[in-house]
């Protein structure tokens, strides 16, 4: 997994409520058995017309956001479907965080478990960011410090705190995965089993 | 009774971060495994508990001819590999052609797979189905299939709870479906999102099993982790006897300590509701999430009905789904139903279509899909002489899998066109490019075959 500390960049507004992960990335292109090359669907629907042709009204299609690594979506970004091909295809697309006022739970762990940063701001901040984004298109960039666990607005006296638990956080920092962590304590799952309840009645 | 559960399965605790869960129970299919089965193979390791897997092949399969090698090629490789992993790892699969073969969450309950007070995970969202009998069981994606493999654990935070509590008696035409849209429509499908919900009061009592999985299954819908019902009577006569369940003496132990996983009269939850039975009708979704519900019979909200911060979301949905603010649905020609998906595809699903069905013809307009949701569904079908039925009113009984649900293997619902679906999302483009899904009960969905047009399940005979 990559390691992420902090990230200075232009963002990619996505001002929707409710994106679900078959927008992310639809079901028919979950195919593929490796996971790589999701990026290129992202969004599918939403960013290319039936004959593959770019829509023109659609951000990621806007030459403006090309170098956004950050974005920033309305509440309850990534509900819907488990499939983790969506954490995939955002983080393949180059994008290194996604901000919302809230996120769903799957989507959380499985961006988690990527090195995609989910930073979760309250709904002023959030409303905030896409105002000073339209009023200053061209040079606004923010700042996500995830060792000081902060999101600033650069150029702005505004930031925020954001809420991330300190395991999460070392691994990110690290690039750490739960899997090394999990396989040194085989003993003690091991030790679980002999006591377990359900275990012993229906092993 | 969720913290009596979590409780039994925490192996370690990790400081500032999340708990080690031990994983009873892990189904695999073949989306969301691959990456993991090759996880393993990089790591040079096995899956630590392989007895504790099982797999099947449901989402891209076809529902026609699965005798044959399957058509599309990418759906087709996909399949093939989870047969190659599961080969290569001595995972059981239930793959195509196999009795027990079909849509996970339907083969899980039905082979007495899962019981009470596990935990079972997948790499499917809608693993809350399992939740119907009293266990933890939740959707996860794929890092994390890959550490229940080779770990059997899980890092997991833990969920804050939510009890939804439904008292009093269903109305006529009202089925599990409409209980859990209407659930959803009341607070949103964000509503439940950090939490674990624990659905009880007399209504939920009163449910069969399959009708307690579809309440279940939809957990989901409204951003919850996952939902839970505390096992009963109903639940032990329907565990006892089948194929992978605890026998004889090994089932009254297992009865005994089922029985203590009940939710503590002075339990505390962190968020609690209440609703009336008497008040759910007959439910359908007009937009492009499921917390998008009315009544069948009421018209779509209005404009003024609409928070300021949900308008832009609701103009949007309404511009998805050709429909405007304020209209009512009754009468709305609709070409395609879909009866089917890990919701409604169990034999109580096709009995109670086939009751409604009996006698009665499909209208000419209406394309429809019938998927049962396993080959022991099928079967069962068969043998009671249901699938007759569905026969003589022009429906075909097509074979196991996720089918139309999610516009990802052979049955797809075709640009623009409308489809009434017993499935769990109304997502745009979920059931097909340009599909557009209103989600509703089986029974709603088979009058609306029959009609060729939105109708109210109340104005046909019920009895």
């Amino acid at each position: 997994m990559d390691k992420f500390t902090t990230i200075q960049s232009k963002i990619v507004p996505l001002d929707m409520e409710d994106v679900d992960t078959d927008q992310i990335i639809p079901a028919r292109f979950l195919k593929a058995t490796t996971r790589t090359g999701f990026g290129e669907n992202l969004f599918r629907d939403w960013r290319y017309n039936e004959d593959n042709s770019p829509k023109a009204d659609f951000i990621l299609n806007n030459p403006a956001y090309k170098e956004g690594k950050i974005l920033v979506a309305a509440k309850n970004f990534g509900c819907g479907s488990s499939r983790e091909h969506a954490a995939w295809a955002i983080h393949d697309y180059g994008f290194k965080v996604v901000i919302s006022s809230f996120f769903a739970d799957i989507f959380k762990n499985n961006a988690l478990n990527n090195g995609l940063l989910p930073v979760q701001v309250s709904q002023q901040f959030l409303n905030t960011i896409f105002e000073k984004e339209k009023a200053n298109k061209s040079n606004f960039q923010l700042k996500v410090d995830l060792v000081n666990q902060k999101v600033e607005i650069v150029g702005e006296n505004l930031s925020e705190s954001f809420e991330i638990n300190d395991y999460k956080k070392t691994c990110m920092i690290n690039g750490y995965d739960d899997i090394d962590y999990l396989l040194n304590m085989k003993d003690k799952i091991e030790a679980y089993e002999k006591t377990s309840k359900y275990l012993n009645i229906v092993g | 009774m969720f913290e009596k559960v979590w409780e039994a399965h925490v192996v370690s605790e990790i400081k500032g971060g999340p708990s080690v869960l031990y994983i009873d129970k892990h189904l695999i299919h073949e989306v969301t495994s691959p990456q993991a089965f090759a996880g393993l193979e990089k790591r040079g390791i096995g899956l630590f508990r392989v007895k504790n897997t099982l797999a099947t092949a449901d989402h891209n399969v076809p529902t026609k001819h699965q005798d044959q090698p399957i058509k599309e090629l990418l759906s087709r490789q996909q399949v093939d590999k989870l047969t190659e992993n599961c080969k290569k790892f001595g995972v059981t699969l239930y793959g195509l052609g196999h009795p027990y073969q079909g849509i996970v969450h339907v083969i899980g309950p039905e082979l007495g797979v899962t019981l009470p007070g596990m935990t079972i995970v997948c790499g499917d969202s809608h693993t809350s189905t399992h939740g119907a009998f009293g266990s933890i069981a939740f959707g996860i994606g794929t890092s994390e299939v890959e550490q229940v493999m080779a770990t059997q654990c899980l890092m997991q935070s833990k969920p804050k709870t939510m009890k939804i509590e439904i008292n009093g008696t269903l109305g006529k035409g009202v089925v599990s479906k409409d209980i859990i849209l209407y659930i959803i429509s009341k607070i949103s499908a964000a509503g439940g999102t950090g939490y674990f919900v624990e659905f009880a009061g007399s209504a939920i009592k009163s449910l069969s099993m399959e009708a307690r999985m579809t309440i279940c299954n939809m957990s989901i819908e409204m951003g919850a982790r996952g939902g839970m019902i505390a096992p009963d009577e109903t639940t032990f006569a329907y565990i006892k006897g089948r194929q992978f369940a605890p026998k004889e003496a090994k089932f009254e132990e297992a009865v005994a300590y089922w029985k203590t996983l009940y939710t503590d009269a002075d339990a505390k939850f962190d968020k609690t509701y209440n609703f009336d039975a008497a008040d759910i009708e007959p439910m359908i979704t007009y937009g492009t999430n499921p917390g998008m519900g009315i009544k069948v019979s009421a018209a779509i909200p209005s404009e003024s009905d609409i928070e300021d911060s949900n308008k832009a979301g609701f103009h949007k949905a309404l511009e998805y789904m050709d429909f405007k603010a304020g209209a009512k649905l009754i009468g709305k020609q609709v070409n395609y139903v879909f009866i089917g998906s890990c919701t409604n595809s169990r034999i109580e699903d096709l009995r109670l279509v086939a009751k409604f069905l009996k006698g009665k013809k499909k209208a000419d307009n209406i394309n429809a899909y019938l998927i049962p949701g396993s080959k022991q569904v099928e079967q069962q079908a068969i043998a009671e002489g249901i699938d007759k039925i569905f026969a003589e009113a022009g429906f075909e009984l097509r074979e196991p899998g996720c089918s139309a649900c999610l516009g990802m293997n052979e049955d797809k619902i075709p640009k623009g066109e409308y489809c009434v679906s017993t499935s769990n999302r109304n997502f745009e483009g979920r059931q097909g490019p340009g599909a557009r899904t209103l989600l509703a009960s089986p029974l709603t969905a088979a009058a609306v075959a029959v009609s060729g047009k939105i109708v109210d399940v109340r104005d046909f005979n019920l009895n």
